[in-house]
């Protein structure tokens, strides 16, 4: 059994202690923003907040999860109107939109810790990210007006 | 226009306002009047609320069709968009798409398809209110108009709202007929042309949107399947007792051409088929070697006693080149690329007593509900299917197997089966886009004039693989699917000829984004190049003397403009190419691509620093939506012109993961910019347009940068490195 706090909510899982946290989150607890693209810690299709910090949950076993803060897409914001939301929509980013969960949670930790980046800084953030759709135009838009906009 | 029939469901008439189906003999429709017989219904339900539904028929993979099709409906309805719920359509003949004759979504035409078929559905819908509004007021219905959702009678002042209409109209025993001309002219549009927001956006910002992998159903197991590492091969023995008996494993069931595993959770299926160790059957496929494949490919077409089927023919072009002052060669190859769509195979089906139910994206309901009868046994009426959103799709969800996996697993347990696939098995079970070689002789006069043009291609035939041989006969061995592009009607050639070297070799090919175009193009504009340096002449000066269609000629000088082509950057070079998507049926969307790029010598890595992409698309329905589409396809092609490779070994797919097939990250993307050109009242082929121009734009760049040809697909830092030095 594991015991952590998800999206401000106390759970306990059976899951067994391997688990991918990204399994646990989908498939147990029916949160199911949060994609699978790659198993691997290779697309961030999967990237969820850990105490705060954007980490690939396929990459997570749940253990490494116990009495710690998960936040996920579902989490992010009360009424999806995170700022970074607000801003997808303006922006219109999303195509097929399976990443896109993951990559407005990469970048919410990144306008955590600085309010303002400046381009270089987003896109070496985002990196770690594949949109297969060719996005990124986009999100790099979508960033940079909801540093500007709040 | 013919006759517009009712559905064989009429029309219903009830509490719920009125819902018009309406039969539309799409073989009647504009330009797919060349005897093209599909059936399309579109469907309207007005409220009496006012509450207007509109029913989408296709799938939606990412290109905002979503948006678009119901935006189609409503334009020529004259509905007010605030008021319009969008429906995904079931899976139901009367959805088809007039030119694929099924709910089939390929080849960037799923608007141009659906365009006349639902301006038609959409104002007949209007009429039937307007008629209705005119008894009810006693004036001639000609004497009425519409507003958003509303019929007005301008000189009495009388104003009445579609849902009022709604609650009281009788539905006219023959509904009225619809001819183009009674369509609203382009210029009078209040939704089209305007940038309407797509409505899966916020969804798809929420994490709310739901795709085939999100499905829950209650009682609902896990599955997957590892799939023969070759096309044809099958599970000759594999270790059964040691899977079944891993932690939570159900069942283990040896599949025509896999093995499919069955458990209680999706980490005891994935952790059980890690320790799957299997046989499999030798297959055609087997002995294929990638490496070895592309030279005994060029081998075949420099034999001109190896003959390809002719798949493209105009003038001559043999004699002539036969009878050339001078002869310019070139020779190309490109390797097997992969969708590497986002979202892995995946589909949750149900076979138990209660029926048959499925759920899944795919870019192919028709089939996929074909296919899922098949594997539960029964007909296709009796399964229930839900069309989902695809994680992407490319060409790769033209295929369906994973629907008949599905339900062969469900089947196996007697409970619902969620399917999902590794990456790993997903990339195992690659339908790739196929490895090619390509060898153009252009014949040119004492003067320097293109007298011949002769296109030779040699790949693996796709459409006996994404359909079957029958419809490759039926298309007299012209696959389609492969030689899309291998032609140059736009510039000025009195005679060309393409053939196509069948290389069968019994590998998991398939349709790809931008289907031939992608490395056809990469010729085609290659040779334009290489014919400009012997001319002596710059790639954008050649092109605009030798393009003669002014839409191709716009695209071009405009794309010039737009990058500043004369301007010299230090360290860094420009490439130009044309580009066209169509077929003479349906009418071509053409593009103008210049790369800026700059190279690494020491690494052999291209850097795309910009592109500049020119669109004429006809006319753009959504224009923002078609930039984001333009972009996309962009980003997409620059990945598979300098990164992307599947290699075979034994005929099994090599890579694993994204990390060994690694696509285009947000820090190699080059800046973008897009612009788009409207021209005539169609709306043209978009979703893969512009795929085609960025290869040859990035080698174009390369030769002025380094004096050197690429003329390998991808443009690798290994052959990038050979070719300088």
């Amino acid at each position: 059994m594991t015991a952590f706090t998800i999206n401000g909510k106390a759970v306990t899982v059976s899951a067994g202690a391997d688990t991918p946290l990204l399994w646990v989150i989908r498939e147990h607890l029916k949160l199911t923003g949060t994609k699978f693209g790659c198993g691997a810690a290779q697309c961030g299709a999967c990237t969820v907040h850990i105490d705060g910090e954007p980490q690939r949950s396929c990459a997570v076993p749940v253990a490494a999860a116990a009495g710690k803060q998960v936040t996920t897409i579902e989490g992010l914001s009360p009424n999806a109107d995170h700022p970074l939301q607000k801003a997808w929509i303006a922006e219109q980013v999303p195509q097929c939109g399976y990443c896109q969960s993951g990559q407005i949670m990469q970048a919410a930790a990144l306008l955590k810790k600085t309010a303002k980046p400046s381009r270089e800084q987003i896109v070496q953030h985002m990196d770690g990210n594949i949109c297969r759709c060719g996005t990124y135009p986009r999100i790099v838009r979508a960033i940079e007006r909801a540093a500007r906009e709040g | 226009m013919n006759a517009i029939d009712i559905s064989r469901r009429g029309f219903i008439q009830g509490a719920a306002g009125l819902t018009f189906a309406i039969a539309i003999d799409g073989g009647t429709s504009g330009a797919f009047a060349q005897g093209a017989a599909g059936k399309l219904n579109a469907y309207v339900t007005i409220a009496p609320s006012g509450a207007v539904t509109i029913m989408m028929p296709a799938p939606e993979m990412g290109q905002g069709v979503n948006t678009t099709l119901p935006l189609i409906v409503a334009e020529e309805l004259d509905a007010d968009w605030s008021k319009v719920t969008v429906q995904q359509a079931p899976v139901d003949a009367a959805y088809n798409h007039p030119v694929f004759r099924a709910q089939y979504q390929v080849a960037s035409l799923t608007t141009r398809g659906y365009w006349m078929p639902l301006r038609t559905a959409g104002a007949q819908a209007r009429r039937v209110l307007i008629d209705a509004a005119a008894q009810r007021w006693n004036v001639p219905a000609s004497e009425l108009t519409t507003e958003p959702s509303m019929v007005v009678h301008a000189s009495s002042g009388r104003r009445m709202s579609y849902g009022e209409i709604a609650g009281f109209a009788q539905m006219p025993e023959k509904l009225p007929e619809i001819k183009p001309e009674d369509l609203k002219p382009v210029d009078k549009f209040r939704l089209l042309g305007k940038n309407v927001p797509r409505i899966d956006i916020a969804d798809k910002s929420s994490g709310k949107q739901i795709y085939a992998i999100d499905v829950q159903v209650p009682d609902m197991l896990y599955g997957t399947v590892a799939w023969a590492p070759v096309r044809d091969s099958k599970p000759t023995s594999f270790n059964r007792d040691e899977i079944k008996a891993q932690r939570g494993i159900v069942e283990v069931v040896a599949l025509d051409e896999g093995i499919g595993i069955v458990g209680r959770t999706v980490e005891d299926v994935f952790a059980a088929r890690r320790k799957l160790k299997a046989q499999w059957s030798d297959a055609p496929g087997s002995k294929v070697d990638s490496a070895k494949e592309s030279q005994a490919y060029l081998a075949h077409l420099r034999d001109p006693n190896h003959k390809g089927v002719v798949v493209r023919e105009a003038g001559d072009a043999n004699a002539a080149i036969a009878g050339a002052a001078k002869v310019v060669t070139g020779e190309y190859t490109s390797d097997y690329v992969y969708h590497a769509q986002l979202e892995p195979m995946c589909c949750t089906a149900s076979v138990t007593p209660a029926g048959v139910e499925v759920w899944a994206g795919t870019q192919w309901p028709t089939k996929s509900v074909e296919e899922a009868a098949k594997a539960a046994g029964v007909t296709p009426d009796k399964v229930k299917f839900h069309t989902l959103q695809m994680g992407g799709g490319y060409g790769r969800r033209a295929f369906v197997e994973y629907v008949a996996d599905a339900v062969h697993l469900s089947k196996a347990v007697g409970k619902p089966v969620k399917m999902i696939e590794s990456r790993e098995d997903d990339i195992q079970n690659a339908r790739m886009r196929p490895l090619t070689a390509q060898k153009i002789d252009v014949g040119l006069d004492a003067s320097g004039k293109i007298v011949g043009w002769r296109h030779r291609l040699a790949a693996e035939p796709v459409t006996d693989y994404v359909y079957d041989k029958a419809r490759l006969e039926a298309q007299k061995g012209n696959d389609i699917i492969v030689v899309a592009g291998a032609d140059v009607p736009f510039y000025d050639v009195p005679a060309f000829v393409t053939d196509h070297v069948y290389e069968a070799r019994g590998v998991r090919v398939a349709a790809w984004r931008g289907i031939g175009a992608g490395y056809t193009n990469f010729a085609v504009e290659g040779m334009i190049d290489e014919l400009a340096q012997q001319a002596g002449k710059d790639p954008l000066e050649y092109r605009m003397a030798l393009l003669k269609d002014a839409r191709a000629k716009k695209v071009i000088e405009r794309v010039a403009q737009l990058s500043d082509w004369g301007r010299k950057r230090e360290g860094r070079a420009l490439g130009i190419a044309f580009n066209k998507l169509g077929l003479p049926p349906v009418g071509f969307s053409m593009t103008g691509t210049v790369a800026e790029i700059s190279l690494d010598r020491a690494s052999g890595e291209i850097r795309v620093h910009n592109l500049w992409c020119v669109a004429d698309v006809g006319l753009p329905l959504q224009p923002d939506n078609t930039a984001a589409q333009i972009e996309g396809s962009l980003v997409f092609s620059v990945s598979a012109a300098i990164k992307e490779q599947i290699t075979l070994k034994a005929g099994q797919v090599e890579q694993t993961n994204y990390h060994d097939y690694p696509v285009l990250r947000m820090s190699e993307a080059p800046d973008i910019k897009v612009e788009i050109i409207g021209s005539g009242p169609v709306p043209l082929p978009v979703g893969e347009l512009s795929i085609g121009g960025t290869a040859p734009a990035i080698a174009g760049a390369f030769f002025a940068l380094t004096g050197k040809r690429l003329r390998d697909l991808p443009m690798s830092p290994e052959r990038v490195k050979k070719a300088i030095a």
